[in-house]
């Protein structure tokens, strides 16, 4: 394709405007973290024109437990990783190895359940867990986010499992291994990189999550990073330097580890396995 | 349990193949149960039950204390919702279209369109184009909100009134968005576009390494320009991906709720909320449970006609 020069000077004009409406606000925010007076909006005069420091983030860690709800957080999320990971990869073996009655229907209905916005559940799925007592408890907030995980991560991940070609689950069975043994040692090392991509993904939902923790957490020593964060603003409405400081610390996780994993995740996580249609 | 006699079912009864069958299904139900039980049970109870017990619960006069009768009430609170005397279900509901309305063609066409130049051949550091315009999906909705209620403060001192007023004087005067409904409606979908556009994009991007590029050498010996490329070979070549997207961003349009609650928390005078912030509003601040889990089943009902129709089309594409 030939380009004239002017044509590419333009369509390079856009897309760094573009890239600078997505930046702008990070910088924006990031210079706000070096603004140290607590009760007045910072002037954008005085954002740019800040010195980098530290001290708002010193301050915030040393601050309203801001450390402890950063450990709920780790917790909360790594839980509920392993068991969305355990849990879809299990069910999508079942779905991609086996034949059984009913299952392209099942799979169906699974795939509207989709279609079906979250909110809507909100206030039934409060309601089961305060029937099983788990209000204000992480078990509460597991059960929910790894069940009703399963139907997206099984759509995602048994595209992968049906990829894996048959033969290869011959050594094992002739070894008179079992349907397990075949999961363990074919079906999980040989989809690694779709299993990373979605555990990046899992990851990702489950430490920004708000709506749930929201809902059902109530302690304020349970709390996870998103809600303390919301809370904090409440509180000290006009300390932006000091909400700032807390969100990038927050964000830092997730945005590290989609910089360093996205080129790998969003080529398996698209092409190889979720569009073939 | 007799055995299943799988190979050597006698074709002579023609009772025997279809209990063949029965017993054959029981038996592969029997080898695969272990792995998907849980899976399927835990969908059951806490994806599939929710929708009927919130059904349940808007014909119900339901309350969270212990041992509340939640007695019958049939459509009292389906009643309470349109007889409202504020109309807030059908300002939310008349927002929630037009959020669809606005934001799934600005948020589909930017997507299609940053994509594509980004594709663009001698564009170089795609990845790095790539890796900025997702940024915003991989930020967390609170931290976002925060963000832009303070960069779309009241007054000057907002970054955007900054700019916009002070800086190139497009705006009259500063504008203090969330005060005035058309303003904070902006601002909401502005909110949601710059956090969503990414996801289509990155999308969009590897659909288009599905394209064949021979179509655009022989368009480019044909004489064709940028925008006959675009909206000839581009666009259509696209269209089983542009299907999954539009779905999606239309659900995500309808489950506005971040939006909304971090933003305005539906004010000025609950002229900005939307369904899911007002059922959340209402049952979680309010505690009318009754009358939020009939919005809820209204909604429900609606999201599930639209796609539904959608489906078809869809086929048994699969789901990121």
């Amino acid at each position: 394709m030939k380009t004239s020069l002017f044509g590419k000077i333009v369509v390079y004009a856009i897309i760094i405007f573009g890239a600078l409406l997505f930046v702008f606000p990070f910088i924006y925010m990031i210079l706000t973290t070096f603004f140290l007076a607590t009760n007045s909006l910072p002037k954008p005069h005085e954002v740019f024109s800040v010195t980098p420091n530290l001290t708002n983030y010193l301050i915030v860690l040393q601050k309203n437990n801001f450390t402890r709800y950063f450990m709920n957080s780790v917790i909360v999320t790594s839980v509920a990783m392993a068991g969305s990971l355990f849990l879809g990869a299990i069910t999508a073996y079942g779905f991609a190895r086996f034949t059984f009655p009913g299952k392209e229907a099942i799979f169906r209905v699974f795939l509207l359940m989709l279609f079906i916005p979250g909110v809507i559940n909100i206030i039934p799925t409060f309601v089961i867990v305060k029937d099983l007592g788990l209000v204000n408890t992480y078990s509460g907030l597991w059960l929910v986010y790894i069940a009703g995980g399963v139907i997206g991560n099984l759509f995602f991940l048994r595209g992968f499992f049906e990829s894996i070609p048959k033969e290869l689950e011959e050594s094992v069975l002739i070894d008179g291994g079992g349907n397990w043994r075949v999961f363990w040692n074919i079906y999980l090392p040989q989809s690694l990189p779709a299993m990373g991509t979605l555990a990046i993904f899992i990851f990702q939902g489950t430490w920004e999550e708000y709506f749930l923790a929201l809902t059902l957490i109530k302690g304020e020593e349970l709390r996870t990073l998103p809600i303390a964060i919301m809370m904090f603003n409440d509180k000290y409405a006009t300390n932006y330097g000091q909400i700032f400081a807390a969100s990038v610390i927050a964000l830092l996780p997730v945005i590290l580890l989609y910089m360093i994993f996205q080129k790998k995740f969003v080529q398996s996580g698209y092409n190889e396995g979720s569009l073939k249609g | 349990m007799k055995s299943p006699a799988l190979a050597s079912g006698s074709p002579v009864n023609r009772k025997v193949p279809l209990k063949n069958k029965f017993m054959l299904g029981f038996k592969q139900w029997m080898t695969v149960l272990p792995f998907i039980a849980i899976g399927i049970l835990g969908t059951a109870v806490f994806v599939i039950y929710p929708m009927i017990k919130n059904v349940m619960i808007s014909f119900q006069n339901f309350s969270i204390m212990p041992n509340a009768a939640n007695e019958w009430v049939g459509l009292d609170n389906y009643r309470a919702v349109f007889e409202d005397p504020n109309r807030k279900f059908l300002t939310a509901l008349k927002n929630t279209f037009l959020n669809v309305a606005v934001t799934v063609p600005v948020n589909w066409f930017l997507a299609v369109f940053f994509a594509t130049l980004i594709d663009a051949k001698f564009v170089k550091f795609k990845n790095a184009f790539r890796t900025i315009y997702y940024l915003p999906i991989v930020t967390s909705w609170i931290i976002v909100a925060l963000l832009f209620k303070y960069l779309f403060a009241d007054g000057d001192g907002g970054v955007v009134n900054f700019i916009l007023h002070k800086q190139l004087g497009i705006l009259p005067e500063a504008v203090s968005w969330r005060n005035h409904y058309w303003s904070a409606m902006i601002m909401i979908w502005l909110f949601h576009i710059w956090k969503t556009v990414g996801w289509g994009v990155v999308i969009y991007l590897a659909a288009l390494q599905g394209i064949p590029k021979d179509l655009y050498e022989a368009a480019d010996i044909d004489g064709a320009g940028f925008a006959q490329k675009f909206w000839r070979i581009t666009i259509p070549m696209l269209k089983p991906i542009t299907v999954f997207v539009i779905i999606n961003l239309v659900n995500g349009a309808f489950g506005f709720f971040p939006q909304v609650y971090f933003i305005t928390k539906g004010g000025p005078m609950d002229q900005t909320q939307v369904i899911p912030s007002l059922i959340y509003i209402q049952a979680f601040e309010q505690l009318k449970f009754g009358p939020a889990s009939a919005m809820g089943f209204m909604m429900g009902i609606l999201v599930f006609i639209l796609t539904f129709t959608q489906m078809k089309k869809f086929g048994r594409q699969r789901l990121l």
